[in-house]
């Protein structure tokens, strides 16, 4: 109960201080919390397969499978399956962590697990034709243009701005997480 | 639509996976549930976060701010602005064309857009619980800068320049 309640503190803090917006401001506080719960939904509609999909991917595909896909030698093979498998997901990127977690477990390479984060974030598939019917065709062609290259390039200047030892340490920490 | 697909490939997989073995899908179905309840308190921290930073925002106040005309100062508030508020993209891309149809340039939705969906100040705790400090600043830091390429070359290619 108690390890519940200080996982949770942060949460609670957040919350009370919402209720305390409610009181103050009626119109706002609700505004908010009508927001937070259209959130929530969204969150309840897309997360389960994506952690179903995650747990599937842990038990069932083997690690050799995966360092020979995308592990340090998998080259360009390894960058394009990051870019596809980050482009064909569903959900804000907050979803992507913990994929990442079970990327590194099975031996992903840093910025392959960078790169996917990348896709995740920006080059997602479904958002795409959502971008093109609201912002224009042009627009989103320039951008998908720009971003693919762009978040290869971030990947790769990132894993050079880390030591190796802080790459190992991220690992092991992935290790421990789901556990 | 897409998520009806995503739905659709998760059940194929789990019927495939229970038929093959039993046990097999039962683990993976509660590591699923672990890695979820993992970070279950920062995902409703963000969530509620949202809720009041989207609340307070004034999507006509903005548009008038990062006008056609705006320049590079523009671009500097859109990507700012972006880079608090997360915003889910299917929300994102009605509101940049709201904003487009109130004043704002390309070159600044293109800022507002790309740091909108790569940096996220409001998702840090769940990107730090992974990543660790160092790498979820920096990759912050990079994909912020990297937006004002995407509004530069935006602005060449769609309009602004």
């Amino acid at each position: 109960m108690k390890a519940i309640l200080k996982r949770y503190r942060v949460f609670l803090v957040v919350a009370v201080m919402l209720g305390i917006l409610v009181l103050v401001n009626n119109q706002l506080g609700f505004k908010a919390l009508n927001i937070a719960a259209y959130s929530f939904k969204e969150m309840l509609l897309v997360i389960p397969p994506v952690f179903i999909l995650l747990g599937l991917l842990d038990v069932w595909v083997p690690k050799e499978t995966m360092i020979k896909y995308m592990g340090d030698n998998s080259g360009i093979k390894g960058i394009v399956l990051s870019i596809l498998i980050g482009s064909a997901a569903a959900g804000p990127l907050y979803g992507a962590f913990p994929v990442a977690a079970v990327f590194m477990k099975k031996g992903v390479k840093f910025s392959n697990i960078l790169i996917f984060i990348g896709a995740w974030s920006t080059t997602k598939i479904p958002m795409f034709l959502f971008e093109m019917t609201a912002l224009g065709t042009k627009f989103a062609f320039t951008r998908l243009a720009v971003d693919i290259p762009g978040i290869i390039i971030i990947a790769f200047v990132l894993s050079k701005l880390l030591s190796k030892k802080e790459i190992k340490e991220i690992y092991q920490s992935a290790e421990l997480i789901n556990k | 639509m897409s998520n009806y697909i995503l739905y659709g490939i998760t059940v194929a997989l789990l019927v495939i996976s229970y038929f093959k073995d039993k046990k097999k899908t039962k683990m993976s179905l509660k590591k699923a549930w672990k890695a979820f309840e993992n970070i279950l308190p920062e995902f409703l921290v963000v969530i509620l976060l949202v809720g009041v930073l989207l609340a307070v925002s004034n999507p006509k106040a903005i548009g008038e701010v990062i006008g056609s005309n705006s320049g590079w100062l523009g671009v500097m508030f859109a990507a700012v602005v972006g880079s608090v508020t997360l915003i889910p993209g299917f929300v994102a891309f009605p509101t940049a064309a709201m904003l487009l149809q109130n004043g704002a340039g390309y070159m600044q939705i293109g800022a507002f857009v790309s740091t909108l969906m790569m940096v996220g100040i409001v998702t840090m705790p769940v990107e730090i619980k992974y990543f660790g400090k160092k790498l979820t600043i920096l990759r912050n830091i990079l994909a912020f800068i990297f937006s004002f390429l995407v509004a530069y070359i935006i602005g060449l290619v769609v309009g602004g320049i």
